[in-house]
């Protein structure tokens, strides 16, 4: 039975190293006190204790991937302002609504002045004078964690004017959303908090570091991404890249739904573990329900094309992962059993893409529409072997040239590496298509069994009798 | 009647005071006049647009991108059931049906009673704990049709009022600065200079 609710649950702690989510064995979590008798603001103190230029060279060598899906490192992106051009500003993404992800949120709720230390800390080193943190509109409960965090915060004199007495200033803004996924895309998120309608703009420039915000130079970070640093600054670079790989270092928080043992929220081992552990260990999901066989999985949130069994021993590496054919994305994996109707799930995701859509690029708004009412076709079984053709076809026009998708032995398929091109702005788009293509790639069969050959008519007697009518004529 | 009363004026004020640009504030403003009114009217758009210095056309093309914002009433309560991958992996189409069946309306309808609202939503953040759902905007979790049954009745008969606050009502808590702590916010063309600690020393 459903009980009154709290705060975010779904996760699950392990003897692992936790650097995100290291109070969340606390009830109390999200209060100042508990954050302060757990080494809260610690990081800000020892960053604030050296001149800004070289927390950002911290930044740049620890390898702070990018938790929103991208994976871009954070140094790097900082990196991207143009010189001397003043003000620079901070913006939060956490309008967390990718499907399946399911991390931003916990952080937020259980979590909120690790944030707020993460956003001083990134202000510092990147020199940004204000800072806006977005957080997704259906959140009530994060809104009201932050807003109280952050009134304790400003209280306490670690948010605002001159941050532990130092000449260290930055506001830090609460922002809240409305309801649209597409605002989570860096641009779309600067267009909403202008208040416009929360649409992607033109690429070039590709970064808002360069223009962003009211036209300025503009960060925007995961909310995850900025959880890190608090621990970063506090146990020094050697430490976190002591957790995980070279290339992808520390840890990720990772959210795996849908027909696993124990589905749940996991902070793993960036760069080493795999999803054979992540699906089957049992210290994370402990197998597939009912002892059932994995049929299969999206690794990286909705937007990723899906794998299956034969891609269990990859890592959670960027490196890996794109060439065998899809993304990691933002941490949420979603795992189908033997008994899913595979065509019905991916409706269930190229429908929210196409509902999602902002309608700025004509091959997403129409496509994506198009892609939803042929595969609903499909699903109700009254679709045609002609719309599986239709699918890809349309697919093609949002997407041209070969679309990734995974290796399959029995199918006698080989990777098709990751990324893919685009005819839109942004990734809604390709993500509408993402589904259907893995799903019609990697299990045809299940499309074919419920689609009608199509009756043609036998061209040359059609042409037959018209010759026929003619002649009487 | 659906001007921001003048308590909410007040707020819209300061939240306005915190943005480079007044324009900014235009989607917390239309939060706040939805939790005064319970949507959004005309008449409120007009007001917002005088507030942050744009039409009330500007404001419309705005509030009508975002799913939240109504623009004719709703039911005091709007039950969110999500139907994204996870979720429906895990029942949430059954969960929808039965909570039509109970309710005795389509998704998007409300009840004649004016009590609930029942909606297809997407994906809420909570997939490990599929099947999900909001009222208000405030959760419950792996919801069987059991559970949910038994939510509509006590949200029928005002036992849960203090988990679940009317629609419109988002945080129960605002951020409040106070200004002897706040920097405040200047529009981008009056600051021309590095930050004052990007002065190549420690700023402790």
């Amino acid at each position: 039975m459903s009980k009154t609710y709290v705060h975010a649950p779904g996760f699950v702690a392990g003897d692992r190293p936790k650097i995100v989510t290291s109070r969340f064995e606390f009830a109390d979590s999200f209060t100042l006190e508990r954050y302060l008798a757990t080494d809260g603001y610690k990081g800000l103190r020892a960053a604030l204790s050296r001149p800004a230029n070289e927390i950002h060279e911290d930044v740049k060598s620890a390898t702070v991937l990018g938790r929103g899906g991208a994976g871009f490192p954070a140094g790097t992106k900082w990196g991207l302002t143009p010189q001397q051009v003043w003000p620079r500003y901070l913006v939060v993404n956490g309008d967390e609504s990718e499907p399946g992800t399911y991390k931003d949120r916990l952080l937020m709720e259980r979590d909120p002045h690790q944030l707020i230390e993460g956003c001083l800390i990134a202000c510092y080193a990147a020199g940004l004078s204000q800072c806006f943190l977005y957080i997704r509109g259906e959140m009530a409960l994060a809104q009201e964690r932050v807003a109280t965090a952050l009134n304790e915060a400003y209280a306490a004199g670690y948010v605002g004017k001159n941050i532990l007495g130092s000449k260290f200033s930055v506001d830090i803004i609460l922002h809240w959303g409305a309801g649209a996924y597409v605002v989570g895309e860096e641009t779309a998120l600067i267009e909403s908090l202008e208040g416009n309608r929360g649409m992607p703009r033109l690429k070039p420039p590709f970064f808002p570091a360069a223009n962003g915000l009211y036209g300025q130079p503009t960060i925007v970070n995961n909310v995850e991404t900025l959880a890190n640093l608090p621990w970063l600054l506090t146990h020094g670079v050697a430490a976190y890249t002591a957790i995980g790989t070279k290339t992808s270092p520390g840890t990720r928080m990772v959210a795996v739904s849908g027909h696993v043992k124990r589905p749940g929220v996991y902070e793993i081992i960036n760069g080493t573990t795999t999803f054979r552990d992540l699906l089957y260990g049992e210290e994370f999901c402990g197998g597939i329900r009912n002892g059932n066989a994995l049929k299969a999985f999206v690794p990286g949130g909705g937007s990723a094309p899906w794998f299956t069994p034969d891609q269990l021993d990859l890592p959670f590496e960027a490196s890996q992962v794109g060439p065998a054919g899809s993304m990691l994305g933002s941490g949420a994996v979603m795992v189908m059993d033997e008994t899913t109707d595979i065509p019905a799930a991916a409706l269930t995701l190229t429908h929210f893409y196409a509902h999602e859509s902002c309608g700025k690029c004509t091959p997403c708004r129409e496509g994506g529409t198009w892609l939803e009412r042929i595969l609903r076709r499909v699903v109700n079984g009254e679709g045609t072997d002609a719309d599986l053709q239709q699918l890809l076809e349309v697919g093609a026009m949002i997407c041209p040239g070969a679309f990734p998708h995974a290796a399959n032995e029995k199918l006698g398929l080989s990777a098709v590496p990751f990324p893919y091109k685009m005819t839109t702005i942004c990734f809604v788009g390709p993500s509408a298509y993402a589904p259907v293509h893995s799903a019609l790639t990697l299990f045809r069969s299940e499309f074919e069994a419920r689609v009608k050959k199509r009756v043609t008519i036998p061209v040359t007697v059609v042409a037959n009798e018209t010759a026929n009518v003619g002649a009487s004529a | 009647m659906s001007r921001l009363n003048d308590a909410n004026i007040k707020l819209a004020r300061e939240i306005i005071a915190r943005y480079p640009r007044p324009k900014s504030a235009l989607i917390p403003l239309l939060h706040l006049s939805q939790e005064q009114n319970g949507y959004i009217t005309r008449e409120a758009m007009q007001h917002l647009g005088e507030l942050v210095g744009v039409t009330s056309a500007e404001v419309y093309g705005t509030a009508s991108f975002y799913e939240m914002f109504k623009f004719e009433p709703v039911g005091k309560y709007l039950i969110n059931i999500c139907g994204t991958m996870s979720c429906a992996l895990m029942g949430a189409h059954e969960l929808m049906h039965h909570a039509e069946k109970k309710l005795g309306i389509k998704a998007g309808g409300t009840t004649p009673d004016g009590v609930f609202t029942l909606a297809h939503a997407e994906c809420q953040a909570a997939c490990t704990e599929a099947p999900t759902l909001q009222v208000n905007y405030r959760y419950r979790l792996r919801v069987t049709p059991d559970d949910l049954d038994r939510l509509i009745d006590n949200l029928r008969d005002g036992k849960l009022n203090d988990e679940f606050p009317p629609h419109g009502v988002l945080s129960k808590v605002r951020q409040s600065i106070d200004a002897s702590r706040a920097v405040g916010a200047k529009a981008p063309e009056d600051v021309n200079e590095a930050p004052a600690w990007l002065d190549g020393k420690a700023a402790l």
